[in-house]
């Protein structure tokens, strides 16, 4: 099978700070992959130079196939493809649930109104957000925003989704129905790359799960590996760490 | 004649205000079609300034920066007299009209500018990651996500930029734009009585109170909906 997504020693620096020191990573068609790690271990990183919202300083990102690196690259394009979910939901405040949904639907794909927000209504029925759709993000809860944050991006039916801490911001209780979203997602076939502090939901939910440090991928593995049977003692700490409660 | 009466003869007079009033309509018409020109052409000049700012490239923002900072510091005034006394010396002849106009229009650019990028910087970056995200281009994502918060934020600020713009058409009278203030000066002199200064100032009254008014409903319609 060949994968959805390859990175293929992706490096990223800041003037002298390397952040990614030549990532290696395939995710594959249908799987869940979470990327766990310690604060600045390069997590996010790595995530936002698979859409190239940062742009990476070496290697290779093939997105089904394609080199997103390269010259010339129509990103707007690749972008419709991958969708994104962020740590802060990033909804815009002048526009209504359905207007965050269906902006992208009339500018990039110039589908006109009533078409948009037939597609808009129905992705938001699956974040089981439509009766929110005419309320402003402001009168959301943190869950129900980044249940319209999901609905927003998978509007437009891309093949691969990134989510960035997609619960980090969240209250408690509003956690469990953003992971609930993201279970339907994935058993709906959605591939999804995902950086988390979830390790509830990486042990449950993930197929696979990345264990990053400094810049590089430690070890990696089923979920009852990585956090059964840890093969590197960096692991270990971490888990034992979150374990303990950080 | 007593006091009160001396008082509403000199700033009051009904005969000179009956016999003046021609004038002093059309100076306000003059006022009023000078400062709405002035509040057109110097936002959007502003809004552009501050949208090339925003696209991030030096050789754009230092020029931009250098025209917003000299355009603050020099008084409406100076620039008025530039373009209409000292302009003509290097072949470029313009009417009162053209020259407080284009004078006023650049300083309300450059409050426009500063305001608008103001609101443009305030907002996080995730706004515009999460419109490019999607695949818009940076110039959808301007449009359609970052000026429509940034031109809120601005509100406040700009309208009350617009109005001290507005009033500063006044400034005209001295290269003899015939605004109202300066007819008024002239009918003043005429009939030897201040009353069409009354008129005048009653004039910028009228037209300005209803403006601040104006603004603050604006303000409040801007304002979240939460």
């Amino acid at each position: 099978m060949t994968p959805l997504l390859e990175l293929a020693g992706l490096r990223k620096a800041y003037g002298a700070l390397e952040v990614l020191r030549g990532v290696d990573l395939q995710v594959f068609p249908g799987e869940l992959v979470c990327i766990v790690g310690p604060s600045g271990s390069g997590k996010s990183s790595l995530l936002r130079c698979c859409n190239r919202l940062e742009e990476s300083t070496g290697g290779q990102v093939i997105v089904d196939g394609e080199d997103i690196t390269r010259a010339g690259v129509n990103i707007n394009k690749v972008r419709e493809r991958i969708g994104m979910v962020f740590q802060q939901f990033n909804l815009y405040p002048h526009l209504t649930v359905l207007g965050n949904v269906t902006l992208a639907l009339r500018k990039v794909q110039g589908k006109a109104q009533a078409e948009a927000d037939a597609l808009g209504m129905a992705a938001l029925e699956r974040v089981g957000l439509a009766d929110k759709a005419r309320n402003h993000p402001a009168q959301l809860s943190g869950g129900q925003q980044q249940r319209v944050a999901i609905a927003r991006a998978i509007v437009l039916q891309p093949k691969l989704m990134l989510f960035d801490e997609p619960t980090s911001a969240l209250d408690p209780e509003t956690v469990g129905e953003v992971l609930k979203v993201m279970r339907e997602l994935r058993e709906a076939g959605m591939t999804m790359l995902v950086v988390t502090h979830e390790m509830g939901f990486a042990r449950a939910a993930a197929d696979r799960v990345i264990f990053m440090d400094a810049g590089a991928i430690v070890e990696q593995g089923p979920p009852a590996d990585i956090f059964g049977a840890p093969k590197h003692e960096r692991t270990r700490a971490f888990l034992a760490r979150y374990t303990a409660g950080h | 004649m007593n006091g009160p009466a001396k008082f509403f003869d000199t700033f009051f007079n009904a005969g000179v205000a009956a016999k003046y009033l021609p004038d002093i309509l059309a100076g306000m018409g003059v006022t009023i079609a000078l400062g709405l020109a002035v509040a057109v052409t110097g936002l959007i000049a502003g809004l552009g300034l501050a949208v090339l700012r925003a696209t991030g490239r030096a050789w754009l923002a230092l020029p931009i920066i250098a025209f917003v900072d000299i355009l603050r510091a020099l008084p409406p005034l100076v620039i008025i007299i530039i373009f209409f006394f000292a302009f003509p010396m290097i072949g470029i002849e313009m009417s009162a009209f053209t020259a407080t106009w284009l004078a006023l229009s650049l300083v309300l650019a450059a409050y426009a500018e500063e305001s608008l990028w103001g609101g443009i910087v305030s907002l996080p970056r995730g706004q515009t990651e999460a419109a490019r995200s999607t695949g818009l281009t940076w110039w959808q994502a301007m449009t359609a996500v970052i000026l429509p918060q940034a031109i809120r934020i601005s509100v406040p600020p700009l309208t009350n930029r617009v109005i001290a713009v507005a009033k500063n058409v006044a400034l005209g009278s001295v290269v003899a734009l015939s605004e109202v203030l300066n007819l008024a000066q002239s009918a003043t002199s005429a009939a030897g009585n201040p009353t069409p200064l009354t008129m005048a100032a009653a004039g910028y009254l009228v037209l300005f109170i209803p403006a601040m008014l104006g603004a603050r409903r604006l303000e409040r319609r801007f304002q979240w909906r939460t």
